[in-house]
């Protein structure tokens, strides 16, 4: 027989590379300022990224230190890739950790604490509550939120729904779609808006959703471009889960007025975090980069490129967010400490619910 | 006859000769998906098992095994059931386009599973042409997306088979009376039998380890093992599970390589100069139909993509192709999508050329025919192990790359080489499925007659094996090629954002809000679809029968 398959082998070799993946030891390293100059920070961060390139330049051009930018999956993977690597950290800072993830990162030990000497007074609403020391700097904020296409409501002749309760009511059955809790940082949103609002009860309540028959798509871009009506595919959910930035996008050539709106009571209000990583090779680098970005023209760029509202509440807003893209007066809110102890139970009990 | 010194130095040769491709699939395979898994067994630096065997027992594991292996299995029968009689019409039938139609089936294959499970998306979704049907997000969708990149997985490897099939057995017993039906069902069908059971065994593979296509299509109602790894690992932490479904992966996988490379022994070997196959006749009409009817549910994705690609706001246009040379809109990406089609290039030129200097030397390997019983267990499990890559999870792989292959001297993780050597291993497997079979048939009298006219290994394998081969090792370069091309499993985890592939662009773009976007990526993809045909289209002139074929 020629191609005999034997596991022994195979076993070996799994038992050799057991034995040779151990730990490893950190260390700090230290930089002088002056050596900045000329240096290089790698910036980990999720797939959402985007900035214009004039506006890392210009940190570049101020500190002399050439920034790398690293994606690295949703917000969740981003995570827990920095958990699984703080061994041997995989960039010197971190930039999109989210206030549904921030007390993992903190609590597994991924960041060193850093503050900005001096930052917006408007920061400080937004910062991780119950902690002693600061590993985690807000930079941005957004309002997850349930949008609808009023133009399709409008030609069939049927009122939008409001609010969570619609959700699940028969005249809204088949047209609601979001992305997943598991595989989406707004979906996760939404699963923890609805268990702020419902407490225990969420449960029961994604029950009459997927009863009324909701599309959960793996991410974002799933439902909002593909299933969504007003995505600029050509779905046919009228109903989707997104930002309370999303309607000025849905603005049609030669109008000015958007096609869709956010529901205001159905928000939840993620904000995005930025940290130095313990272990970094840069960490003055990654301090400087931390200082720029709650600076006035990072801040302001942030609602272009990122869809997102700067934390520095003084920066001013394009004009059409001013008018179409208000954020929620109340979002619907979850402590940070039930978050990082229910997180998992939550997550595993969601998809129990939503695979069977 | 060789003299006793003389074969041990052999083979001690032959073990120097395999420590190279060991080594670089100790370090970059094995070394890190046990990493991987060894956080899940010593979760806190103590060794527990007991957690791992507890997430054998929850219901939901049940569940998502349950459906890996039937929708795996029904995706596996219908491959089967539409791939043979297109195998028969592609290799024993004569025809033109011929040729075309045999590239053009090969295509999904090397294409990235992002850009197929956008194309199936938006052919089903309701709102799409074939929404009347109600397929999205139902099981019946994923299956369908499994066979589409899996029929050219049957189409090559029983094509191959049949067309080297001695035809005369068939002629003979349709000399004595026997008719077409009675012939094939007498004589033909059991000498293909091993062809099918070794590309039957190797499609459940694919399937049953499909990640892309189950993510995207699955509407997250159905997991699979891959999908539900990919979960545990990325969203929940939960590396004990993890461990465990990768184990209980791996096991599946070796049953599988197993069932194929028997069924493989069990076949004969490949003629090398296949007969020309006869023009079709009446009775073959129905056979040509069912092939048409195949290709044509091969292609709607790819003319539904090219359409979309076609397509803007304002109407048909080639906006989306000139948008290609810019980073998108929003600023979406960091390079232009032709600098990252450049980049792919580069890394699949590298990607090919390691694979085939590792592949030749398997596929030498597994070639030769050792006398003694303990050899020939060595060389099969040799064998066994570079089949591997196909069946793993690259999640567990692209995690395992950050936490272990991070310290001197093995630090690597911003190696411009890590990217080119992870594709590499996705490919290995392939060339050496091309290669060996090629090698296999060569008569081992003529290396025999050459060595003892005192050819040194080396001589013999340059005057004997390579001018058998050259077709085969030119074709199996442009697989690796294509098939270094489409990779994303594994390049999404390990790819520098400063210099992004291909792939990893289109899936950027499609994440990306803006229907300027999402037409980008349609473009972006029907250049990736288009360069892979064009490489395969290339290589199959040398018509290697082996490649694409397991």
């Amino acid at each position: 027989m020629r191609t005999r398959f034997t596991n022994v082998g195979v076993g070996l070799l799994l038992v050799a590379g057991l034995a040779l993946s151990g730990c490893g030891s950190t260390e700090e390293a230290t930089v002088k300022v002056e050596d900045l100059r000329g240096s290089t920070i790698t910036v980990a961060t999720h797939d959402s990224w985007a900035m214009a390139d004039e506006v890392i330049a210009k940190f570049t051009e101020q500190t002399g230190i050439t920034v790398k930018i690293a994606t690295n999956g949703d917000g969740g993977t981003l995570t827990n890739k920095l958990v699984l690597t703080k061994d041997a950290p995989i960039a010197d800072g971190v930039f999109g950790i989210d206030n549904t993830f921030a007390t993992r990162a903190i609590d597994e030990g991924v960041l060193a604490a850093y503050s900005p000497p001096s930052a917006p007074a408007s920061l400080a609403q937004y910062q991780v509550p119950d902690q002693s020391d600061s590993f985690l700097t807000p930079i941005d904020y957004g309002d997850v939120c349930v949008n609808v296409d009023n133009t399709w409501f409008a030609t069939k002749g049927i009122t939008p729904p409001k609010n969570f309760e619609d959700l699940v009511a028969p005249a809204y059955k088949g047209l609601f779609v979001t992305p997943g809790a598991n595989t989406s940082s707004p979906g996760l949103a939404f699963l923890l808006a609805t268990i702020g609002t419902y407490g225990d009860g969420w449960k029961a309540y994604w029950e009459s959703l997927l009863a009324n028959d909701v599309k959960i798509d793996a991410g974002w871009s799933d439902a909002y471009q593909v299933d969504f009506t007003a995505g600029g595919g050509t779905g046919d959910r009228p109903i989707v889960l997104s930002y309370s930035s999303s309607p000025p996008f849905t603005i049609p050539e030669g109008k000015t007025t958007p096609t869709t709106s956010a529901l205001l009571d159905t928000c939840f209000r993620q904000v995005e975090y930025a940290g130095v990583l313990r272990g970094a090779k840069n960490p003055a680098g990654m301090q400087k980069f931390i200082d720029f970005m709650i600076g006035n023209d990072f801040q302001a760029a942030l609602p272009e490129n990122m869809y997102v509202y700067p934390v520095d509440t003084a920066v001013a807003l394009p004009a059409d967010w001013a008018k179409f893209a208000p954020v929620s007066p109340a979002p619907v809110a979850v402590a940070a400490a039930e978050i990082t102890k229910n997180r998992e139970s939550w997550l595993s009990d969601w998809r129990d619910l939503t695979t069977r | 006859m060789l003299r006793p010194g003389r074969w041990r130095g052999a083979a001690w040769g032959t073990a120097a000769l395999a420590v190279v491709p060991l080594a670089v699939l100790g370090t970059f395979f094995l070394y890190p998906v046990s990493g991987m898994v060894a956080r899940g067994f010593w979760p806190d630096g103590s060794f527990d098992p007991g957690g791992v065997a507890e997430v054998l027992g929850r219901e939901r594991i049940h569940r998502v095994l349950w459906f890996t292996l039937w929708s795996a299995g029904l995706a596996t029968l219908f491959s089967v059931l539409l791939g043979v009689p297109v195998a028969y019409a592609l290799h024993r039938l004569r025809f033109p386009g011929q040729a075309l139609l045999r590239t053009l089936i090969v295509v999904p294959f090397v294409m990235p599973t992002v850009v197929a499970g956008v194309a199936f998306r938006q052919l089903i979704a309701r709102s799409g042409p074939l929404g009347g049907l109600g397929l999205d997000g139902t099981p019946t969708a994923i299956i369908a997306a499994l066979v589409f990149f899996n029929v050219s997985v049957v189409v090559r490897t029983v094509g191959s088979f049949w067309e080297g099939l001695d035809r005369r057995t068939e002629e003979a017993a349709a000399a004595l009376g026997a008719s077409p039906w009675q012939v094939f069902r007498t004589v033909t069908a059991p000498a293909l039998l091993p062809a099918v059971a070794s590309a039957a065994s190797v499609v459940f593979l694919f399937c049953s380890t499909s990640f892309g296509i189950v993510l995207t299509l699955g509407g997250l109602r159905y997991a699979n093992v891959e999908t539900e790894i990919y979960q545990l690992t990325t969203q929940e932490l939960d590396l004990q599970a993890a461990a465990a479904l990768s184990v209980l992966q791996i096991a599946l996988v070796t049953g599988l390589l197993l069932v194929s490379a028997r069924a493989r022994t069990r076949g004969a070997a490949l003629s090398r100069t296949a007969p020309v196959g006869r023009r079709p006749g009446r009775r073959d009409v129905l056979v040509l139909v069912w092939t048409a009817l195949v290709v044509g549910f091969l292609m709607t994705p790819l003319v539904s993509l090219v359409l979309g690609s076609l397509r803007t706001d304002a109407g048909w246009s080639l906006d989306n192709y000139r948008a290609l040379q810019t980073e998108g809109a929003g600023n979406a990406l960091l390079v232009t999508a032709t600098r990252a089609l450049a980049t792919s290039f580069e890394v699949a030129v590298q990607a090919a050329a390691i694979a085939l200097v590792l592949g030749a030397v398997v596929a030498y390997l597994v070639s030769r025919r050792p006398r003694s019983r303990s050899g020939r267990r060595m060389l099969g499990a040799f064998d066994g192990a570079f089949m591997l890559p196909l069946g793993v999870s690259a999640v567990t792989l692209g995690f395992g790359f950050l936490i272990t292959l991070n310290r001197p001297p093995l630090d690597l993780r911003t190696s411009a080489l890590l990217l080119p050597l992870a594709q590499a291993m996705v490919a290995l497997p392939l060339v050496v499925r091309t290669l060996a079979p090629v090698l296999s048939s060569i008569d081992p009298r003529q290396r025999e007659a050459a060595s003892s006219l005192g050819a040194g290994p080396f001589r013999v394998a340059l005057s004997v094996d390579l001018p058998h081969a050259w077709r085969a090792v030119v074709a199996a370069v442009g697989f690796a090629f294509a098939v270094s091309l489409g990779e994303f499993g594994a390049t999404s985890f390990l790819a520098r954002d400063d210099d992004p592939t291909l792939p990893v662009v289109i899936f950027r773009l499609i994440s990306h809000p803006g229907s300027e976007n999402f037409g980008m990526a349609l473009a972006a993809s029907v250049l990736l679809a288009a360069a892979t045909g064009a490489v395969m289209l290339a290589v199959d002139r040398f018509r290697v029968g082996s490649m694409g074929a397991f």
